[in-house]
């Protein structure tokens, strides 16, 4: 289990290949970190009017 | 016999389903992470170079695990349809509206993996290839999901539509997979299949596995977080969800 990288700006450079090596880890990683920020924020939104909504509803009933 | 029956279908509705997915929700995303962080350090630090493709290979290590959950996510969403469709189940239509999003990703990224793989290998970012076009309408076919539902009201008839267009696009999982034999394609064949002894070295095969069961993982924990979501918002009014919104009060 060595490392294959002989330095930092070899695992970089991805011997020529950076572009698209990390065009395609960067993209990957981002999306996977905006779809569930995106999930939680709808969750967050709907519970929040949900709740709006239940209070609107107590307050008509009084 | 009887008594299995039942507890199946117990999980059947949102209700019994709700709290049992939110248990399993931080299981699937430890996974994902575990899996995740040892199939990159086995595919970027440890895996050693390939001799025809150099450095830029690498990105088979998430390509490959993207392109197979696009598809998996698929006949999934589509198992849920047909589902749906024979026994007129609630938590059929919400299964299969939160794997959805899901799935377009998947396929977004292989499609974009793929061009960044193919500027390189093949000097294109896209060829109108058998593999890649089917690809292409597989993602089609996901936004299509997405905009049928959102397009219609009522969410059981969304349900009954969504399913319908699910099953009927479930032709293209075949022809996704089978492309590489059946015409003669730019895109490579298989290196791993069911049937044969993978084309890879094994420290590589362990890497793209391990990425492939973390992107496995997180697929779950994403569709059942937008699952929950779904069934509050389409349960909303029923005592059940009345209470979990007072429970989200007290945190």
């Amino acid at each position: 289990m060595n490392i294959y990288w002989n330095s930092f700006a070899d695992f970089l450079a991805m011997g020529g290949y950076g572009l698209y090596v990390w065009g395609s880890f960067g993209v990957t990683a981002l999306v996977m970190i905006a779809e569930p920020i995106l999930a939680v924020r709808s969750r967050k939104s709907l519970v929040a009017r949900l709740k709006r909504q239940a209070r609107a509803d107590r307050n008509k009933e009084q | 016999m009887n008594n299995r029956l039942i507890n199946w279908f117990k999980y059947a509705s949102p209700q019994s389903f709700y709290p049992l997915a939110g248990k399993m929700i931080p299981w699937f995303v430890a996974l994902a992470t575990v899996f995740g962080a040892a199939g990159l350090w086995l595919g970027l630090a440890v895996a050693p170079t390939d001799f025809q493709q150099g450095e830029g290979y690498r990105i088979i290590f998430i390509h490959v695990p993207a392109s197979w959950m696009s598809m998996f996510i698929y006949l999934v969403m589509a198992f849920w349809a047909a589902l749906g469709l024979a026994y007129n189940t609630r938590l059929s239509g919400m299964m299969a509206q939160a794997l959805a999003p899901t799935g377009a990703l998947m396929a977004f990224l292989s499609l974009w993996t793929g061009a960044l793989w193919g500027k390189p290998m093949w000097g294109t970012w896209w060829v109108w290839d058998a593999r890649l076009t089917s690809e292409l309408i597989l993602l089609f076919l996901y936004i299509g999901f997405i905009a049928l539902q959102a397009a219609i009201d009522d969410p059981r008839r969304a349900d009954k539509a969504g399913a319908v267009l699910a099953l009927v696009g479930s032709v293209n999982i075949p022809i996704i997979y089978f492309s590489v034999k059946w015409w003669n394609t730019l895109h490579q064949g298989a290196s791993v299949s069911l049937n044969k002894a993978p084309a890879m070295a094994s420290i590589m095969l362990w890497g793209m596995l391990l990425l492939a069961l973390s992107f496995w993982m997180y697929s779950i924990a994403v569709a059942l977080y937008r699952a929950r979501t779904i069934m509050l918002e389409r349960e909303r009014g029923t005592e059940w969800v009345k209470e979990v919104l007072q429970r989200e009060g007290a945190k």
